[in-house]
């Protein structure tokens, strides 16, 4: 078995009297295709926020690549190996196409100006966006704004991403793109996390998935057993 | 590559420019009421760092205009300092207070942040309104130093030394803009939870942006006390320097270094006739009238409204 990348231990979150985790523990190992699925509100999205940074855990510890990294802020976790895209796409507005990518490769990769210019305009070509590069990122549609959530989640050469809800309101076909895209990722050694509701890309995806259900995991294991799960089909799957 | 020598040529042209001007026999009130349009354009510039890069709307101008005035003045007072001097610690002390106040107030975001800034203006006049050694609330007159060789009056001197500044200040947060400092403060000011996922340290970031503000705000005040050979906390640390340096970037445009410019330029120059030919007190409804017309018909300022002429123009060929 491939060494845990990320191990999450006891993690526990409150919001005032809510509570949005529960000593919520798991793994993931190197290279995984790991999907985290759950109804509306039962801590998915608050979970990633916590590994990646963007809020703090309460209880429990959280492990990446042997390090303890609950105390460290978002960014010095990006540096380790840690990129997120996010449910509601959240470009650099006031940039091109291009210098949303150029964030990344500056402040992570440390490359100079004119590296992160070429290196940008590289992966907006293997992710299908390099006729936008000069483009304002407020004025794509929606997958294209999807596909530069990915294309800057890989300008930060991330070991882990955890895509959050990445083909949220995308139809048939731009869904198989950007899970296309998430396959090529994984393919060059990256480790997924793939929050979603589209449970047939979920399934496809996915080597081994995780339940949550208010805070908690209800049940883990591999897809097709996963579907199977009574409690799963209780809480989730409307069954 | 990017083309740095127009720029540059600009920045030299207009010292020497400056310095033609300070050594000609031109009218000695056009140097007083230049002074000021070019310590405005210190102040927008200063200001647009924080303000307009990062979006951090920082009302606080007027505490680091004031401490630099108060410094420059400590040390005439104590040491008879050069102007150069004064100028350089007044940067030092006022960057420091940028420095202490970004640390206490960066975590605060939007409106929060900009009402404790507020808060720093009231903190340092009340210091100085208990300081009897600078004057305490009836401040303190000054007697100017004599004029350096070859100007002709300490006001035309005070003319060129703060063209050199606006020069120096502009330069400053040209290359902010450009740099990966810039990219960075502008995707704080996009999305700050996406820029600290995205690598960038934004508390320093913005601390940066704070201190340097800061100290150039500082500068620009330093200045002031040999400009009116008196100084008293209720003008020094008067909440006219906060607005105008927060509106005349709102009029330019916050997007771009030469927005502030352009804003101070303006609206520092209608005050100036404002004052002449109507009233002083009628500046501050000037000021009002002119960024209430700005935020509704032109939020992003002239270069925004130059921008889109030009999408336009180009769109309908």
């Amino acid at each position: 078995m491939a060494a845990p990348l990320l191990q999450v231990r006891g993690v526990s979150k409150h919001f005032g009297g809510f509570t949005a985790l529960s000593e919520v523990s798991l793994e993931v190992v190197e290279g995984e295709r790991f999907g985290l699925i759950g109804p509306n509100g039962s801590g998915k999205t608050t979970l990633i926020n916590c590994v990646s940074g963007a809020l703090r855990n309460e209880g429990g510890s959280i492990v990446f690549r042997g390090e303890e990294i609950s105390r460290l802020a978002a960014y010095q976790r990006t540096r380790r190996g840690i990129a997120r895209s996010f449910q509601i796409p959240r470009p650099f507005h006031s940039m091109s196409v291009l210098e949303n990518l150029v964030v990344p490769l500056e402040y992570v990769v440390h490359l100079n100006d004119a590296d992160a210019h070429a290196e940008a305009l590289r992966i907006l070509k293997t992710i299908g966006l390099a006729d936008k590069a000069a483009t304002l990122s407020n004025r794509l549609s929606q997958v294209e704004l999807r596909k530069l959530e990915l294309a800057r989640a890989m300008a930060a050469r991330p070991r882990l991403l955890i895509s959050d809800e990445a083909m949220a309101g995308l139809a048939g076909n731009e869904v198989d793109e950007v899970l296309e895209i998430l396959f090529k990722l994984n393919e060059t050694g990256i480790t997924i996390i793939m929050i979603e509701h589209i449970m047939q890309a979920v399934m496809r995806f996915s080597q081994r998935v995780i339940c949550l259900d208010a805070g908690k995991i209800i049940c883990e294991g591999t897809p097709a057993s996963i579907v199977k799960d009574a409690e799963v089909q209780r809480a989730y799957l409307g069954a | 590559m990017r083309r740095d020598w127009p720029f540059w040529a600009g920045a030299a042209a207009t010292v020497a420019l400056a310095a033609a001007v300070g050594l000609s026999g031109a009218n000695e009130y056009f140097f007083y009421a230049s002074f000021v349009v070019l310590q405005f354009v210190v102040l927008a510039t200063a200001w647009n760092i924080l303000g307009g890069y990062a979006g951090y709307v920082n009302f606080g101008t007027a505490a680091f205009f004031g401490i630099g005035a108060y410094t420059a003045v400590v040390l005439f007072k104590a040491a008879g300092a050069p102007l150069a001097v004064q100028i350089l610690a007044a940067a030092a002390i006022s960057g420091l207070l940028g420095f202490g106040t970004g640390l206490l107030t960066l975590r605060l975001r939007g409106i929060f942040f900009s009402i404790a800034t507020v808060a720093v203006i009231f903190i340092m006049e009340t210091a100085m309104v208990n300081w009897r050694y600078v004057g305490g609330a009836t401040g303190v007159q000054l007697l100017r130093p004599p004029v350096m060789e070859p100007f002709e009056s300490y006001t035309r001197m005070l003319f060129v030394v703060m063209a050199i500044l606006a020069v120096i200040a502009v330069s400053i947060a040209r290359y902010i803009e450009v740099s990966w400092i810039g990219r960075g403060l502008r995707a704080i000011r996009d999305s700050e939870e996406a820029a600290e996922c995205f690598g960038v340290p934004t508390l320093q970031l913005k601390l940066f942006a704070c201190t340097v503000s800061g100290a150039l705000m500082g500068a620009a005040g330093a200045a002031m006390p040999m400009y009116m050979s008196f100084i008293e906390p209720p003008s020094s640390f008067s909440l006219t320097y906060s607005v105008s340096a927060l509106a005349m970037p709102m009029i330019g445009g916050t997007s771009h270094w030469l927005g502030p410019v352009i804003g101070a330029i303006l609206l520092g120059s209608v005050q100036q006739i404002v004052t002449v030919t109507i009233s002083n007190e009628i500046n501050v409804l000037v000021v009002g009238v002119l960024l209430v017309v700005f935020v509704v018909a032109a939020p992003d300022g002239i270069l925004g409204l130059l921008k889109r002429l030009k999408w336009l123009l180009r769109s309908s060929r």
